[in-house]
């Protein structure tokens, strides 16, 4: 089911996780990921033909409030959590 | 009155009757944070507003309103709710500095009933590990034995509260962090059903699978924190509508004729002979005041711990995904200029600890392209058949009894550099996560060594009302959580 966990592999998956790792944090995820992944393989023995995949474990409705705008009356609450910010704004570094 | 060995509805009662303050509750067990937590190091910030809160609840009784049902009462809550204005840091150094604006809706509430925020609990960071290990305030010690992990994820709230320096705690469970906390700790601990409890404001690990839910010194304590924290919430889409009930007044402790399901397959895993001895003790404690046994088969369970860790990990790293730095949280300074991708990924790379990112990793490789098939979506199909077999087993039972884990509390370091080994060890915890299932854990006994081991309790979606009878018919038969005290107290 799985190919051999390899470095490449790893620093693909580092890369779309948006997760900057050391070679030495590489290397370990690579053994320690290829162990557990070998381990998990087991489900691959389980017959799941026709099986609807569960992602919500009850049979509970979800239910939903209005969709409308409520207004945080303490936006400083919000914007002193920011690393920068510019005024009422949150501060991002230019991009472009 | 003895506030350390008080429970919180005996410290209630006496603040509502003015025989004590809640001023003079809280700086008790202030007075033994600041003593005995340089030894156990179980909480990230004290609440230093906790005097304030409890000022306000004996102005309250003074004026003669109502303060509420814990009125008074210390908790300790894990750093993985927000709590508005007290630093929330999810044992993470990305959160390092973060200062929620709101309150999660359990600590609102608990808040709202006259509990006393006293500080907020370590954990393995964003409640991924079984030991307290990783988490960014450093190791936190057994009070039991300073050599021991009190477990985890929630091993700050259970070890603060196991050397009483709160009433009660809040922890969180994904795939066993308050039970099995609970179990090495020597405490009450409960994961309820599945949207019993609010997510709203909690931090996020694995959304299908996270609940909140209390500690206690004694079922009628824990029944009367989760009846305070339970019910629907305008905040979180996933919280049951259903009706909360008043599970503390309806306790009793008779179960004649309650029919305890005993899972083959949990029992032909190789057990620590103290938790098979301990377990067995307490079927027998059932079986004299008249349950009767069922023996019962969960096959699929041995798969529980694999389709749990994709599951979970691949959510986790959907949920961590907002940590990139922009709004709040840890942000890079050595990113090259113009370059989006490299500040997200030092700031991720920097902020996050070693089983976080193993985690993330783990849930992206689940997640992504070529593979999703056969771990995201297998896992999520195995997870069905999982729920339907409990589902089926609860016809021939009324309660389920198992160990908790494998084995009472490890020594500090033992584990943690096998992952695997680690995560396997939560192979009795993590199917009542996967199948939405009320859990529970009881103290029941002591090892060779002087640990406590629980017993798990597992009941049907919504029925915690029977496992909190049973939990106090093995609390009454065997007297194992006042039997002894911890090593530091």
């Amino acid at each position: 089911m799985s190919k051999a966990l390899d470095i490449p592999t790893v620093q693909k998956v580092a890369e779309l996780a948006r997760l900057k790792l050391t070679d030495d944090e590489i290397k370990a995820i690579a053994g320690q990921l290829k162990a557990v992944l070998e381990n998990f393989e087991q489900i691959a023995a389980v017959n799941t033909k026709d099986v609807e995949p569960l992602v919500t474990p009850t049979d509970l409705r979800v239910h939903f409030r209005e969709d409308a705008v409520v207004v945080q009356p303490d936006l400083d609450a919000f914007l002193a959590n920011a690393p920068a910010r510019s005024g009422r704004l949150f501060k991002v570094p230019p991009v472009v | 009155m003895d506030l350390t060995f008080a429970t919180s509805s005996e410290i209630a009662a006496a603040v509502k009757n003015k025989k004590v303050t809640a001023l003079e509750v809280t700086r008790h067990f202030m007075n033994r944070v600041q003593t005995l937590d340089k030894q156990i190091n179980a909480f990230v910030t004290v609440n230093e507003k906790a005097e304030e809160a409890a000022k306000a609840v004996d102005a309250k009784i003074a004026s003669g309103k109502d303060p509420g049902a814990l009125a008074g009462v210390p908790v300790a809550v894990k750093d993985l709710l927000c709590t508005k204005g007290l630093r929330t840091t999810a044992s993470s150094k990305i959160l390092g500095n973060f200062i929620p604006p709101y309150s999660s809706t359990v600590v609102s509430r608990l808040e709202a009933a006259g509990a006393i925020t006293i500080g907020k609990t370590s954990l393995d960071e964003f409640g991924m590990g079984s030991s307290n290990e990783n988490a960014a305030s450093g190791i936190v010690r057994n009070p039991w034995n300073p050599e021991y992990v009190p477990g985890g994820s929630s091993g700050g709230s259970a070890a603060a509260l196991s050397a009483r320096m709160a009433s009660a705690a809040i922890g969180t469970d994904t795939g066993g962090s308050i039970r099995q906390p609970a179990s090495f700790c020597g405490l009450f601990g409960i994961k309820p059903t599945y949207g019993r409890v609010s997510r709203f404001g909690i931090i996020a690990f694995a959304s299908s699978l996270d609940q909140a839910g209390p500690m206690a010194h004694s079922t009628g304590d824990c029944a009367l924190m989760l009846e305070t924290i339970s019910g629907s919430c305008s905040h979180d889409s996933t919280s049951a509508s259903l009706e909360v009930p008043k599970w503390s007044q309806l306790l009793k402790d008779d179960v004649k004729g309650m029919r305890i399901g005993l899972p083959r397959e949990y029992f032909a895993e190789k057990l620590d002979p103290d938790v098979d001895r301990v377990t067995k003790e307490a079927i027998e404690a059932l079986k004299a005041r008249g349950a009767t046994t069922v023996e019962i088969s969960l096959p699929l369970v041995k798969h529980a711990v694999p389709v749990y860790y994709l599951v979970a990990t691949a959510e986790a790293s959907a949920n961590l995904a907002r940590y990139d730095g922009m709004r709040f949280g840890h942000r890079s300074s050595n990113a090259a200029h113009g370059d989006l991708d490299d500040l997200y990924s030092r700031s991720r790379g920097e902020g996050f600890g070693p089983e976080v990112k193993r985690r993330i990793m783990l849930g992206t490789y689940a997640l992504s392209s070529g593979y999703y098939d056969a771990y995201y979506a297998k896992a999520s199909q195995v997870r069905r058949l999982i729920r339907d077999e409990f589902l089926k087993a609860f016809e021939s039972c009324d309660v389920i009894l198992s160990p908790v884990c494998t084995s009472p509390a490890f020594k500090i370091g033992e584990r943690i550099n096998d992952p695997l080994e680690m995560y396997l060890n939560d192979i009795f915890t993590t199917s009542t996560n996967l199948a939405g299932l009320p859990g529970m854990s009881v103290p029941a006994g002591y090892s060779s060594k002087g640990l406590p081991i629980g017993v798990q309790l597992m009941g049907r979606h919504w029925d915690e009302a029977k496992m909190f009878n049973v939990s106090l018919a093995i609390e009454n038969a065997l007297g194992a959580a006042k039997a002894r005290r911890p090593h530091v107290i």
